[in-house]
């Protein structure tokens, strides 16, 4: 029964979507403002539907309603209660229904938080939001409901991915989610301005915290996702430049961009046609990283091919989408105007360079994961890109844009003096050059790329506190507001993560090393001694734990226990690794297999990893996040929000 | 400076670093691509001698043999086999019978070198790559028996 009344609220939905996407785009047109209020109270109705939905779906997980087709094939009776719940988004169905409760959320705060925009902008908004929900909703039910059911219903479950039984799971898809779709809010904007012709400050200024927020979002989404595959794949990597992974990083490369040049479109008026592009560009991405990832196009251009549907609904979703709003902006946007002129030298060209080596970014990134399924579709073969490729490509580009991070907050609107910028910056340039020779030395050996990294990554943090200073000193224009701490913080987010990157990749080691009990092993100054081997039951599988312990210069830090679990339900085997996190260094050990059968000495296969700084990647992306949640607390949004809503 | 001349120079500007952006991203593309071979391909010699490529098929039951952290095993594609070597802890998921990926490249005495071999996802998976060697390899098969 409870599974019956969530997919009647999606169908519910669905026909308030329709409602939502038609009249207020009408009503705003007509200039009628009663078909505009409409807008409103459809965000809200929509919003309670799929929450009920989702609800439903969530009860049929915790109660093991093993009838209902979706809940048998990702959960089962043994699985501990928070990881049924985390089971609803651990599947095709459940992400996508996950992926609609949040653009339903995103839609409802709109309706909520935009009290002091003009009636017509907000009823455009919420119209282009419902008209995106119209399109997921019907692809939810017409491929892929997840209410289907399972008659005669199954004895249990079939389990969820022991991959995905995991705090981290619990929390990075609907992070990553709330990322992806919040750019559809910056997209309705920009689609908004586009059919109203408004695109000025303002306009920027009300769009400007969606995508922010939209952009927190994304940033913990991808760093957390980065985080779960270091710890739970057991191979100490943080980055795979995975087609998936590279999904949620191409809309945060355009997001970013996008950032900063609304940035530009408050303060000086220009970019605006770039703007709305990438505002286009942002979520189109994010609609083909659904695609990549929901289609079955990453396992098999075949397998896509055999079941085409879901693809093929995704892929005219997203040539509609593209489509639609190209053709929108090739109609309108002559008449949005250049706007505010400015100099060759000022931080408008420097933040155009910025747009520019994102963008390319985000185009390499694309070409590198959309190329094998392109060969493969035209049958010329099949081909792998690796991180090697990636690599290669990034290093060039992120080393101009790190150096403009630098540049670009100290230097003026409008017309910047280059010797004037030289001066101001000449001891942050010095700062960084003499830690870039220096630092590594002190760490051990000097590499050119280990010295690069640091003098960028000090040169980003050196750059930023001098701006920092230069603006308290001269305290004509009052005290700064948050959205400059804010930008400064997240600046220092990115050094913090380019001294981790760098240092991690240029001096960690890695060791897999046959390890009988009793064997010691030494890695980056610590020695790791095998005490012996255990096994251990949890709630729904059977663990060897190995017990080691840890210590530096003769001294006992502590005991590591990794372990291989073999779950119940499937045959599986998960390696579960063990970590010592430092503020400088994380020790990794995570057990292979048994070696030693033979010889009956009881030996394991053996990994262990030395990583310094490693930790500062994921801080950097935390400290960026912070950064932009301080800058979306500026007075400058909040007051007309709050101003109205009194 | 007019705002004519900035705004050619802005163009060029911008010209000039997309096409050498570009160069360098084709250039990383071409060299960074690891191409695919079925085991009966690179029985056949198609395969290159002096770069990094990927076989893929089944690891050969009965065929995985551990010498310390050296591991040599067999991967098939039902119609012919080459040994491989690698030296490092294997995925969760390696498994005799089962679907396997390997990167590396062909040793002088002919065994393939892996530097990664990769068995992802669930245990019922079977990647791509090694699903395709053995379907083109009983086809082979298949059509040789008709014509025999």
């Amino acid at each position: 029964m409870i599974p019956e009344l969530g997919l009647f609220a999606l169908v519910l939905a669905l026909a308030v979507a329709a409602v939502l996407g038609v009249l207020p785009l009408v009503g705003a047109h007509r200039g009628d403002s009663s078909w505009m209020a409409i807008g409103r109270s459809a965000a809200q109705a929509q919003w309670l539907l799929i929450a009920t939905a989702f609800g439903c779906l969530t009860y049929a997980f915790v109660t093991n309603d093993f009838s209902v087709l979706y809940v048998a094939e990702h959960s089962n009776s043994q699985l501990p209660t928070v990881y049924r719940v985390a089971a609803v988004w651990g599947g095709h169905e459940g992400s996508l229904l996950l992926w609609m409760l949040m653009l339903s959320s995103w839609t409802l705060a709109v309706s909520l938080l935009s009290r002091a925009l003009p009636e017509a902008m907000v009823a455009r908004v919420l119209g282009v939001l419902g008209l995106v929900s119209f399109g997921f909703l019907l692809f939810i039910l017409m491929t892929s409901s997840p209410f289907e059911r399972l008659l005669p219903a199954a004895a249990d479950g079939r389990d969820l991915n022991p991959l995905l039984q995991d705090p981290g799971l619990v929390i990075h898809p609907p992070m990553l989610y709330m990322g992806y779709v919040g750019f559809s809010v910056a997209f309705a904007f920009a689609i908004a301005a586009l059919l109203s012709g408004q695109l000025d400050a303002a306009w920027a200024r009300w769009s400007r915290p969606w995508t922010t927020t939209a952009w927190i979002f994304l940033t913990l989404g991808v760093g957390l996702g980065s985080g779960w595959a270091y710890y739970e794949l057991g191979w100490g990597g943080w980055w795979f430049w995975d087609p998936v992974e590279n999904a949620s990083f191409m809309p945060w490369l355009l997001g970013t961009a996008l950032m900063h040049s609304l940035a530009v479109t408050e303060k000086r008026g220009a970019f605006k046609n770039w703007t709305v592009l990438l505002a286009i560009g942002a979520f189109s991405l994010s609609l083909l990283g659904t695609f990549l990832v929901r289609s079955g196009v990453l396992t098999s251009v075949h397998a896509f091919a055999t079941d085409p549907r879901r693809g093929i609904f995704i892929l005219t979703f997203l040539g509609v989408v593209i489509g639609s709003s190209l053709f929108l902006f090739a109609w309108r946007a002559p008449k949005v105007g250049l706007g505010g002129r400015f100099a060759l030298m000022s931080r408008e060209t420097l933040l155009l360079m910025n747009n520019v080596l994102l963008a390319v970014a985000a185009g390499s990134v694309l070409l590198g994961t959309l190329y094998p399924l392109i060969i493969d579709a035209l049958a010329l073969g099949k081909i792998s890109v690796g991180p090697p490729y990636f690599e290669t490509v990034f290093v060039p580009l992120m080393v101009p844009l790190l150096f403009l991070i630098g540049l670009g907050p100290s230097a003026r609107w409008k017309e910047a003096s280059v010797i004037d910028l030289a001066r101001r910056l000449r001891v942050a340039a010095g700062v960084a050059l003499a830690a870039g020779i220096i630092l590594p030395f002190a760490l051990g050996s000097w590499k050119p790329l280990i010295g690069l990294g640091v003098l960028l990554a000090v040169w980003v943090a050196a750059a930023t506190v001098t701006d920092i200073r230069n603006r308290l000193k001269n305290s004509a224009g009052g005290k700064p507001p948050r959205a400059f701490w804010g930008m400064h913080l997240a600046h220092i987010g990115v050094a913090v993560f380019v001294i981790g990157v760098t240092l991690v990749k240029g001096y960690e080691s890695e060791k897999d090393v046959r390890m009988a009990p009793g064997d010691t092993v030494l890695v980056g100054g610590y020695s790791v001694r095998l005490v012996g081997i255990t096994n251990r039951t949890g709630p729904n599988y059977s663990a060897v734990v190995g017990e080691l312990e840890l210590s530096k210069d003769g001294r006992l830090l502590r005991s590591l226990n990794p372990e291989k679990r073999k779950y119940f339900s499937s045959e599986m085997p998960m390696t579960e690794a063990a970590i010592d996190t430092g503020f400088f260094r994380d020790v990794y050990v995570s057990l292979g297999e048994p070696v030693g059968e033979k010889d009956g000495s009881g030996a394991w296969s053996v990994r262990v990893h030395h990583k310094p700084f490693v930790d500062w990647i994921w801080g950097g992306c935390l400290l960026m996040a912070l950064g932009g949640l301080i800058a979306v607390t500026d007075r400058r949004y909040r007051l007309k929000v709050k101003g109205v809503a009194a | 400076m007019k705002s004519r001349h900035k705004r050619i120079a802005l163009i060029v500007g911008g010209l000039a670093s997309l096409g050498v952006a570009a160069y360098f991203v084709l250039g990383a593309l071409n060299s960074n691509i690891a191409l695919f071979y079925t085991p009966t391909q690179v029985t056949a010699g198609e395969a290159p001698k002096d770069r990094a490529f990927r076989i893929g098929g089944l690891v050969k039951t009965g065929t995985v043999q551990r010498n310390a952290m050296t591991i040599h095993f067999v991967v098939t594609d039902t119609a012919k086999d080459i040994p491989v070597a690698f030296t490092g802890i294997l995925p969760d998921l390696f498994k005799e019978g089962k679907g396997v990926v390997a990167q590396g490249r062909l040793a002088a005495n002919g065994e393939f070198v892996a530097s990664e071999v990769l068995a992802k996802h669930d245990e019922n998976y079977m990647p791509p790559e090694a699903k395709q060697a053995i379907d083109e390899a009983q086809k082979t098969n298949k059509t040789l028996k008709k014509t025999l």
